[in-house]
Protein backbone atom coordinates (compact mmCIF):
# COMPACT_ATOMS: atom_id res chain seq x y z
CA UNK A 1 0.00 0.00 0.00
CA UNK A 2 1.58 2.72 -0.85
CA UNK A 3 -0.70 6.04 -1.31
CA UNK A 4 -1.13 9.92 -1.18
CA UNK A 5 -4.31 10.68 0.74
CA UNK A 6 -6.57 13.88 1.55
CA UNK A 7 -7.91 11.98 4.49
CA UNK A 8 -6.42 11.84 7.68
CA UNK A 9 -4.37 8.90 8.57
CA UNK A 10 -5.73 5.84 10.12
CA UNK A 11 -2.23 3.67 11.39
CA UNK A 12 -4.44 0.97 11.98
CA UNK A 13 -5.40 0.53 8.62
CA UNK A 14 -1.54 0.27 7.67
CA UNK A 15 -1.23 -2.01 10.34
CA UNK A 16 -4.04 -4.40 9.10
CA UNK A 17 -2.04 -4.18 5.78
CA UNK A 18 1.09 -5.44 6.55
CA UNK A 19 0.29 -7.94 9.24
CA UNK A 20 1.52 -11.53 8.31
CA UNK A 21 1.37 -15.18 9.64
CA UNK A 22 4.87 -14.92 9.15
CA UNK A 23 5.62 -11.98 10.53
CA UNK A 24 6.83 -11.88 14.04
CA UNK A 25 7.51 -7.76 14.38
CA UNK A 26 5.19 -5.14 13.10
CA UNK A 27 7.41 -1.42 13.55
CA UNK A 28 5.26 1.46 12.18
CA UNK A 29 6.83 5.51 12.20
CA UNK A 30 4.33 8.59 12.26
CA UNK A 31 5.55 11.69 10.85
CA UNK A 32 3.66 14.34 13.38
CA UNK A 33 3.32 18.54 12.73
CA UNK A 34 5.31 19.98 15.52
CA UNK A 35 4.21 23.65 16.59
CA UNK A 36 7.83 25.05 16.56
CA UNK A 37 10.26 24.91 13.85
CA UNK A 38 14.14 26.82 13.56
CA UNK A 39 12.72 29.52 16.15
CA UNK A 40 9.19 30.20 14.46
CA UNK A 41 5.82 29.56 15.46
CA UNK A 42 3.68 26.86 13.44
CA UNK A 43 0.44 27.14 12.69
CA UNK A 44 0.21 24.35 10.33
CA UNK A 45 1.82 22.31 7.54
CA UNK A 46 0.37 22.27 3.78
CA UNK A 47 1.78 19.79 2.00
CA UNK A 48 1.52 19.61 -2.01
CA UNK A 49 1.93 16.29 -4.12
CA UNK A 50 2.54 15.53 -7.46
CA UNK A 51 0.23 12.50 -6.81
CA UNK A 52 0.55 9.90 -9.55
CA UNK A 53 4.72 10.11 -9.10
CA UNK A 54 4.95 9.97 -5.28
CA UNK A 55 3.02 7.05 -4.94
CA UNK A 56 5.35 5.25 -7.91
CA UNK A 57 8.48 6.67 -6.05
CA UNK A 58 6.90 5.27 -2.24
CA UNK A 59 6.35 1.79 -3.76
CA UNK A 60 9.99 1.95 -5.47
CA UNK A 61 10.96 2.65 -1.85
CA UNK A 62 9.42 -0.02 -1.02
CA UNK A 63 10.69 -2.25 -3.41
CA UNK A 64 14.51 -1.21 -2.65
CA UNK A 65 13.45 -2.19 1.25
CA UNK A 66 12.60 -5.79 0.11
CA UNK A 67 16.04 -6.26 -1.57
CA UNK A 68 17.80 -4.67 1.29
CA UNK A 69 16.11 -6.36 3.98
CA UNK A 70 14.44 -9.64 4.74
CA UNK A 71 10.58 -8.00 5.06
CA UNK A 72 7.34 -9.46 4.62
CA UNK A 73 5.17 -6.48 3.71
CA UNK A 74 5.26 -2.56 3.68
CA UNK A 75 2.85 0.29 3.58
CA UNK A 76 3.34 4.12 3.29
CA UNK A 77 0.35 7.03 3.53
CA UNK A 78 1.08 10.25 2.91
CA UNK A 79 -1.08 13.17 3.58
CA UNK A 80 -1.86 16.15 0.83
CA UNK A 81 -3.64 19.49 2.17
CA UNK A 82 -3.16 21.14 5.38
CA UNK A 83 -2.24 19.61 8.20
CA UNK A 84 -2.85 20.64 11.84
CA UNK A 85 -0.27 20.85 15.22
CA UNK A 86 -0.13 17.02 16.17
CA UNK A 87 -1.63 15.39 13.22
CA UNK A 88 -0.40 13.38 11.14
CA UNK A 89 1.54 13.86 7.83
CA UNK A 90 3.12 10.31 6.80
CA UNK A 91 2.32 6.67 8.41
CA UNK A 92 4.44 3.94 7.41
CA UNK A 93 4.35 0.08 8.93
CA UNK A 94 6.81 -2.74 7.95
CA UNK A 95 6.44 -6.30 9.03
CA UNK A 96 9.13 -9.03 9.02
CA UNK A 97 10.26 -12.41 10.86
CA UNK A 98 12.60 -10.48 12.53
CA UNK A 99 12.06 -6.74 14.30
CA UNK A 100 15.96 -5.74 13.14
CA UNK A 101 14.96 -5.74 9.38
CA UNK A 102 11.80 -4.27 10.46
CA UNK A 103 13.52 -1.10 11.92
CA UNK A 104 15.58 -0.74 9.65
CA UNK A 105 13.50 -0.78 6.62
CA UNK A 106 11.30 1.56 8.45
CA UNK A 107 13.78 4.08 8.92
CA UNK A 108 15.05 3.98 5.59
CA UNK A 109 11.84 4.06 4.18
CA UNK A 110 11.24 7.49 6.20
CA UNK A 111 14.65 8.97 5.02
CA UNK A 112 14.38 8.06 1.67
CA UNK A 113 10.31 9.88 1.74
CA UNK A 114 12.32 13.20 2.10
CA UNK A 115 14.72 12.89 -0.31
CA UNK A 116 13.08 11.79 -3.67
CA UNK A 117 9.32 12.05 -3.21
CA UNK A 118 7.72 14.94 -4.83
CA UNK A 119 5.79 16.06 -1.94
CA UNK A 120 6.37 18.97 -0.46
CA UNK A 121 5.44 21.19 2.38
CA UNK A 122 4.94 24.79 3.02
CA UNK A 123 5.08 25.71 6.81
CA UNK A 124 2.43 28.58 7.87
CA UNK A 125 3.77 29.86 10.78
CA UNK A 126 3.06 33.65 12.95
CA UNK A 127 3.91 36.37 10.72
CA UNK A 128 4.24 34.17 7.28
CA UNK A 129 4.77 31.14 5.43
CA UNK A 130 7.79 28.98 3.45
CA UNK A 131 7.99 26.49 1.25
CA UNK A 132 10.84 23.78 3.10
CA UNK A 133 13.63 23.26 1.42
CA UNK A 134 13.12 26.61 -0.79
CA UNK A 135 13.97 28.96 1.80
CA UNK A 136 18.09 28.48 1.70
CA UNK A 137 20.97 27.76 -0.54
CA UNK A 138 19.91 29.03 -4.45
CA UNK A 139 16.32 29.73 -4.02
CA UNK A 140 13.65 31.05 -6.58
CA UNK A 141 14.17 34.56 -7.00
CA UNK A 142 12.06 36.37 -4.49
CA UNK A 143 9.33 38.72 -5.02
CA UNK A 144 9.70 39.23 -8.85
CA UNK B 1 4.54 19.20 -31.07
CA UNK B 2 2.66 19.90 -27.52
CA UNK B 3 4.09 19.02 -24.26
CA UNK B 4 1.86 19.50 -20.91
CA UNK B 5 3.86 20.90 -17.97
CA UNK B 6 2.42 20.48 -14.30
CA UNK B 7 3.45 22.63 -11.58
CA UNK B 8 3.77 22.44 -8.03
CA UNK B 9 4.37 24.12 -4.46
CA UNK B 10 6.25 26.93 -5.32
CA UNK B 11 6.10 26.82 -8.99
CA UNK B 12 2.56 26.37 -8.82
CA UNK B 13 2.27 29.85 -6.86
CA UNK B 14 4.84 31.25 -8.62
CA UNK B 15 2.81 30.66 -12.21
CA UNK B 16 -0.44 31.34 -10.71
CA UNK B 17 -1.91 28.24 -11.94
CA UNK B 18 -1.01 24.12 -12.23
CA UNK B 19 -0.47 23.37 -16.03
CA UNK B 20 0.37 24.94 -19.12
CA UNK B 21 0.54 23.00 -22.66
CA UNK B 22 3.15 24.29 -24.81
CA UNK B 23 4.01 24.17 -27.84
CA UNK B 24 8.06 23.31 -28.30
CA UNK B 25 10.32 22.29 -31.13
CA UNK B 26 11.33 18.74 -32.45
CA UNK B 27 14.70 17.97 -30.33
CA UNK B 28 13.56 20.30 -27.38
CA UNK B 29 15.22 19.15 -23.80
CA UNK B 30 14.07 19.40 -20.75
CA UNK B 31 16.39 22.44 -19.76
CA UNK B 32 15.27 24.86 -22.98
CA UNK B 33 11.88 24.01 -22.31
CA UNK B 34 12.62 25.44 -18.65
CA UNK B 35 14.30 28.52 -20.30
CA UNK B 36 11.11 29.53 -22.68
CA UNK B 37 9.02 28.88 -19.30
CA UNK B 38 11.05 31.31 -17.26
CA UNK B 39 10.76 33.54 -20.11
CA UNK B 40 6.70 33.18 -20.20
CA UNK B 41 6.56 33.28 -16.61
CA UNK B 42 9.13 35.89 -15.34
CA UNK B 43 8.71 35.00 -11.54
CA UNK B 44 10.14 31.31 -12.38
CA UNK B 45 13.66 32.85 -13.26
CA UNK B 46 16.37 32.06 -10.78
CA UNK B 47 15.38 28.68 -10.10
CA UNK B 48 17.11 26.70 -12.25
CA UNK B 49 20.20 25.35 -10.19
CA UNK B 50 18.16 23.51 -7.41
CA UNK B 51 15.30 21.58 -9.76
CA UNK B 52 14.99 18.13 -10.33
CA UNK B 53 13.23 17.18 -13.85
CA UNK B 54 10.35 14.58 -14.44
CA UNK B 55 9.03 13.64 -17.24
CA UNK B 56 5.89 11.06 -17.43
CA UNK B 57 6.46 11.05 -14.12
CA UNK B 58 10.34 9.33 -13.84
CA UNK B 59 13.33 11.24 -13.06
CA UNK B 60 15.21 12.56 -15.95
CA UNK B 61 18.38 14.53 -16.89
CA UNK B 62 18.37 17.61 -18.03
CA UNK B 63 19.33 17.00 -21.57
CA UNK B 64 16.58 14.29 -21.89
CA UNK B 65 14.77 15.52 -25.22
CA UNK B 66 10.96 15.77 -25.29
CA UNK B 67 8.41 13.66 -27.26
CA UNK B 68 4.75 15.03 -28.07
CA UNK B 69 2.34 14.79 -25.16
CA UNK B 70 5.11 13.85 -22.33
CA UNK B 71 3.83 15.07 -19.10
CA UNK B 72 6.49 17.47 -17.57
CA UNK B 73 7.29 18.37 -13.87
CA UNK B 74 10.16 20.80 -12.78
CA UNK B 75 10.38 19.55 -8.94
CA UNK B 76 11.94 21.78 -6.40
CA UNK B 77 13.79 20.75 -3.24
CA UNK B 78 11.00 17.95 -1.66
CA UNK B 79 10.18 18.12 2.13
CA UNK B 80 7.64 15.82 2.47
CA UNK B 81 7.99 13.67 5.68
Amino acid sequence: MFRVSRESLNLQELVDFVTDPEAGAIVTFIGTTRNNNEGRRVIALDYDAYAEMAEKELSRIGAQAEQRWKIRRMAIVHRVGPVQITQSSVAIAVSAAHRADAFEACRFAIEEIKKTVPIWKKEVFEGGEVWIGTQSGQPLSPGK
Amino acid sequence: MKVKVKFFAILRERVGKGEVVKEVDEGCTVKELWATLQKDHPKLAGAQTRLLYAVNQDYVSGDHVLKERDEVVFVPPVSGG
